[in-house]
């Protein structure tokens, strides 16, 4: 391996592990880091200040945090079809031969010629997009939003499929706990030991929050120790479970919580059978926020400069991964904490340039030892930076009393002061309260069931997080039924916290609120003064804190702003309205499995691999599989093997699997009541032993299904549904029993997958089915007489039960077994019908035989067909009451007017028709005025030799053999159509009937 | 969201299905159309306490009646429809 020098490593200290050497690339460069290195962690190892260009301006960009609040250093990472634009670099695991490059610059990140958009800079203000491309209208789609979409931006998406997978889980807990800070773990010791089923979650790869940047004594040892035994203690308890790597994204109603687990982003590729992400919705009857504060930046000009960092940052990098930003620093600060960087810097022998500190005192303590040190505190403000891509170079200093000072240093720390972490508890619409000891927002409400503990809760000091946490979580544990007892709190001392509110120091020059954005401060000057002084038109209108961060860094410096220059007061100037997801969270996480094959659930007919054997081609029908048609060798292409099928039907016999149609038994006494409720048509008096078509309506008069209904015994219907509606008929008529008429007494039972059904159609029907049903059974036409139905016997024994119904227009039966019996049942078909050339046919043939005969299917029923559009009147009784028959009388759904199913052919006898054209009285331009209806269904008619189709058309059945005109300008085709009876065979059904 | 059936217990919400206002009751037969077209369209809509009909399809195919209040989603009540079950009502 070749050594590389990492320039801004220190020599010892750090939880990386340097017997775990990692090489990796940026930007083609090749570098190293080690294990337990964050890619920011590494480039910074590596003196790499400069990592990416700015949204807007293209302006240089370094890393301004150690975490997902991140606003500048996204980069693209990995390469290929796993390509991840967007990703923040300062939570990036760094693994070996792991490649990135940098975003939004052309040529090179060094050389970005875009930066001339910093000279446009006063165009791109606040609104842009609202003001400047305002005119011509037309040029917006052509030229300003192609140009702009090249210009500004971030990463490419990769572009092709992504070849990983994704996964979905459920988990269920007690206490669920965001963060492993000295709060979360505190909670997780308090209710794991209370005995409280545990989730803890961690979006780190490492546990302890910022304890592993900033250690402390918790218990008389130091922190660290403390997290060893504390995870120690917690891995011996019943059932607590950490989730690191596992970010809570968001929180839903009823105790459900969304999480995004990156079981496999710190590897190059996931190991076989392995998923990349993992999306858990965990149910928790409890939950802690301990989720901690994000430190604020203060707004001045060039504090977007590479080399400018959160103090805390600063912090993470030198302790946690002994890599240093800077070599000599200053820092900039308004509060105490702050000054814990300007230890850290000495402890790893950095210089310090200055300690600027806003607050007119600086304590005793810190002046010793800046004395002891040898640097100057100055007090005051920065009000400039100068450096570019290189980093910082030189920095101004306004001190109090108005003189102004430079100091020179390569890096900039600043502390503004925490915001906690309030987005969690803010899911539900909650609005964070401000809390002026530590001038920010801290949770008011929260989601049911949950409490924010530690800094979350703006709890700053250690003592306090750690006796916050640990009391929610025994409070938790209690209320969620747990009698275990907590035992003893871990004690730590509080650190001192003051702090003078600082948001934003005047100066010359760009200063950012929003880095990612490039929202500056004087665009949230101009939207006041432009009226856009709610915080919700104020986001909208410069978009602050809608970029992938969502603010973390900016939203509160935004809102402090808009305060300042309006005159209001912080609290009065409130928060925008929090959302999910606190973090990105891939699409592929949320779709998980359910992609390519597996986006649904695929249901198998009972011949289905039977007609696979035969090399059907398959078409899906909602969840389904039906065969469509089954080529035979030579058969040039779909129509002909269509048109074979339908003749072998029409001449000799065929069957075609009909299983998909829902099916529904009705029992008890009150079946037939029940079904003259939901049909049209009256059932109470059909005769055992027949069957009827049925209609049903919805309640708006409109119709929602038909089928067949036939009754096996005096109290047990067998009810069909289409197959489309099989589950919604199903879920309706329960509604009417249980709901609309629980009077009646009646069941109903789906056995939609426990019968295989079979159409067997065509004249020799009987021939065919003499051979499967049992001799001693009556097949002839009195004895099985059209419309019959009734239980038979097959051959062997099996028992069956046979419908005399025809969708075909054919002398023809359907045949029910059971499911399981479907397979055996289709081969024993092919079998004994080989002597009479049985056809097994498909859902073309299906459907062109069923228009041929004019019966209605899913064009017609499209759910704005009434009965009589469907010349179907006749059906409606008027003795009694059903589902919609008050409605179906309205006047215009029972208008002469209407567009009616009516028959089409074309004048051409040539010319292949197409559903969807519309219908125009013949001789007329054609327009919304004339437009009189639609073709709805369309065939080759092997049996007439042309096309002919089913259209809806105003007055149709009134104007049979006049001849209109198809317009169709979605594929550009005009022509004369004829308007004829809809039953175009056997219009008497003598064929059905013999 | 999770509603508790009153059959199958705590279960998450994909196992429902959500119809609408569990108010409107279907007028007798040979009611007046404006009785009828009332029933079918008109609702109204409560910021606040409301009363539904939810299905559990995906479990035991009861009707429920669900007090549920629009601005929190809190679930106050879960009830059976009245034609739940195997018994006929009132036998």
């Amino acid at each position: 391996m070749v050594s590389l020098a990492q320039t801004h490593r220190l020599a010892s200290g750090g939880l990386i592990d340097r017997s775990a050497p990692l090489n990796f690339s940026f930007d083609g460069k090749i570098l190293a880091g080690f294990q337990g290195d964050t890619l920011a962690s590494a480039l910074i190892a590596n003196g790499v200040k400069l990592v990416g260009r700015s949204f807007k301006y293209h302006r240089p960009r370094g890393i301004l945090t150690a975490g997902s609040e991140e606003p500048n250093a996204l980069v693209e990472l990995r390469t290929g079809a796993r390509r991840e634009p967007n990703t923040k670099a300062t939570t990036a695991e760094l693994y070996d031969g792991l490649e990135a490059a940098s975003q939004n610059r052309w040529p090179s990140l060094r050389h970005d010629l875009m930066a001339v958009n910093q000279l446009f800079a006063p165009i791109f203000v606040a609104g842009f997009y609202y003001k400047t491309f305002m005119w011509p209208a037309k040029f917006w789609e052509a030229i300003y939003e192609p140009a702009i979409r090249r210009a500004a931006g971030l990463g490419r998406a990769a572009g092709v499929a992504d070849p990983d997978h994704y996964d979905k889980a459920w988990a269920h807990c007690d206490v669920l706990i965001a963060g492993s800070g000295p709060a979360g773990l505190a909670a997780a010791l308090a209710a794991g030991r209370s005995g409280a089923r545990v989730i803890l979650c961690e979006e780190d790869f490492a546990l302890g929050g910022r304890l592993l940047a900033d250690g402390g004594t918790i218990d008389r040892v130091p922190a660290a120790e403390w997290i060893a035994r504390t995870l120690a203690e917690l891995a011996t308890l019943p059932d607590v479970r950490i989730m690191s790597r596992t970010t809570l994204f968001g929180v839903y109603d009823g105790g459900t919580y969304g999480a995004i687990e990156r079981v496999n982003d710190h590897l190059p590729s996931p190991p076989e059978h392995q998923v990349r992400q993992r999306l858990w919705r965990i149910v928790a009857k409890r939950s802690i926020v301990a989720a901690g504060a994000i430190e604020r930046p203060v707004v001045f000009a060039g504090n977007d400069t590479p080399g400018v960092m959160m103090a805390s940052a600063m912090r993470t990098y030198v302790e946690r991964y002994a890599a240093t930003p800077a070599r000599r620093v200053a820092l900039f600060t308004n509060n105490e904490d702050g000054w814990r960087t300007a230890e850290t810097a000495l402890r790893a022998g950095l210089q310090i340039a200055a300690v600027v500190d806003a607050r007119p005192e600086v304590s005793a303590a810190h002046r010793a030892l800046a004395a002891k040190a040898g640097f100057p505190v100055l007090n005051g403000s920065v009000v400039g930076v100068d450096g570019g891509k290189d980093g910082v170079r030189k920095i101004a200093v306004s001190l109090t009393g108005g003189a102004r000072a430079e100091v020179e240093a390569d890096g900039l720390a600043v502390s503004g002061g925490w915001n906690p972490a309030v987005g969690l508890t803010s899911y539900h619409r909650g609005r964070p309260k401000w809390q002026d000891d530590i001038s920010a927002f801290v949770p008011d409400s929260a989601p049911p069931g949950m409490v924010a503990a530690g800094a979350a809760n703006g709890a700053f000091g250690l003592g306090a997080c750690l006796s916050q946490g640990f009391a929610a979580g025994a409070a938790a544990a209690q209320s969620a039924g747990c009698s275990g007892t907590a035992g003893t709190p871990p004690v730590a001392d509080d650190e001192a916290f003051s702090l003078t509110p600082l948001w934003h120091v005047a100066g010359k020059g760009k200063a950012f609120v929003d880095h990612q954005h490039d929202v500056t401060a004087s665009d949230i000057e101009l939207a006041q003064r432009e009226g856009f002084e709610s915080v919700e038109h104020l986001k909208r209108y410069t978009t602050l804190g809608m970029a992938t961060d969502q603010g973390k860094t900016s939203n509160v410096a935004g809102l402090a702003i808009m305060a300042a220059v309006s005159g209001r007061s912080i609290p009065e100037t409130g928060t925008t309205i929090y959302r999910p997801p606190y973090v990105p969270v891939a699409i592929g996480a949320f779709a998980g499995h359910h992609r390519d094959e597996n986006f649904h659930a695929t249901r198998l007919t009972p011949s289905h691999h039977w007609a696979a054997e035969q090399g059907a081609i398959f078409v899906d029908t909602g969840l389904w599989k039906r065969a469509q048609w089954y080529p035979r060798a030579g058969e040039k292409d779909w129509l002909e093997s269509v048109t074979r099928e339908v003749k072998a039907v029409r001449s000799g016999v065929g069957f075609c699997d009909v299983s998909t149609l829902g099916k529904i038994d009705v029992h008890g006494p009150d079946a037939g009541a029940f079904l003259d409720r939901v049909y049209i048509n009256t059932f109470s008096n059909l005769a055992v032993g027949k069957a009827r078509y049925g209609l049903m309506l919805r309640e708006d008069g409109m119709v929602y299904d038909d089928g067949t209904t036939s009754r096996l015994a005096e109290d047990h219907y067998f009810l069909t549904t289409t197959t489309a509606k099989a589950g919604p008929v199903m879920q309706h008529l329960e509604f009417c029993r249980q709901v609309l008429f629980p009077e009646l007494d009646v069941q109903l039972t789906s056995v939609s997958d426990q019968w295989a059904q079979f159409s067997v159609a065509g004249p020799k029907t009987r021939d065919l089915l003499r051979k499967i049903v049992d001799p001693a059974e009556d097949l002839s036409n009195e004895g099985f007489p059209f419309m019959g139905a009734r239980e038979v016997s097959l051959r062997g024994g099996i028992k069956a039960r046979l419908f005399r119904i025809s969708f075909s227009g054919e002398m023809a039966f359907e045949i029910s077994v059971p499911a399981r019996y479907g397979d055996a049942l289709v081969r024993n078909l092919m079998l004994a019908g080989k002597r009479f050339g049985v056809t097994p046919y498909g859902t073309e043939a299906l459907g062109v035989m069923r228009i041929e005969k004019g019966h209605v299917a899913g064009p017609e029923l499209n759910g704005t067909t009434t009965a009589a559009d469907l010349g179907l009147a006749k059906m409606m009784s008027t003795k009694k009451d059903f589902i919609g028959r008050a409605m179906a009388g309205r006047e215009a759904l029972a208008a002469a007017d209407r567009q009616v199913v009516v028959g089409i052919k074309p004048t051409d006898k040539m010319r292949r028709l197409r559903s969807g054209a519309h219908v125009i009285p013949k001789g007329e331009i054609p327009g919304p005025d004339n437009d009189q209806g639609y073709v709805a269904s369309v065939c080759f008619s092997p049996t007439l030799d042309q096309w002919i189709g089913l259209a809806l058309v105003e007055r149709g059945r009134e104007r049979i053999g006049e001849i209109v005109h198809a317009h169709d300008p979605l594929r550009g085709e005009d022509y004369d159509v004829e308007l004829c009876n809809s039953v175009f065979y056997d219009p008497d059904g003598g064929r059905q009937r013999g | 969201m999770r509603i508790v059936c009153p059959f199958c217990g705590e279960r998450e919400l994909g196992e429902f299905t959500y119809l609408g206002d569990a108010k409107p009751v279907r007028p007798a037969a040979g009611a007046s159309e404006d009785e009828v077209f009332d029933y079918v369209y008109l609702r109204d809509n409560v910021a606040g306490e409301t009363s539904e009909h939810w299905y559990h399809g995906g479990g035991c195919r009861a009707w429920l009646k669900i007090a549920r209040n629009t601005l929190t989603h809190e679930i106050s009540s879960v009830e059976p429809a009245a034609g739940v079950g195997a018994a006929k009502v009132g036998a």
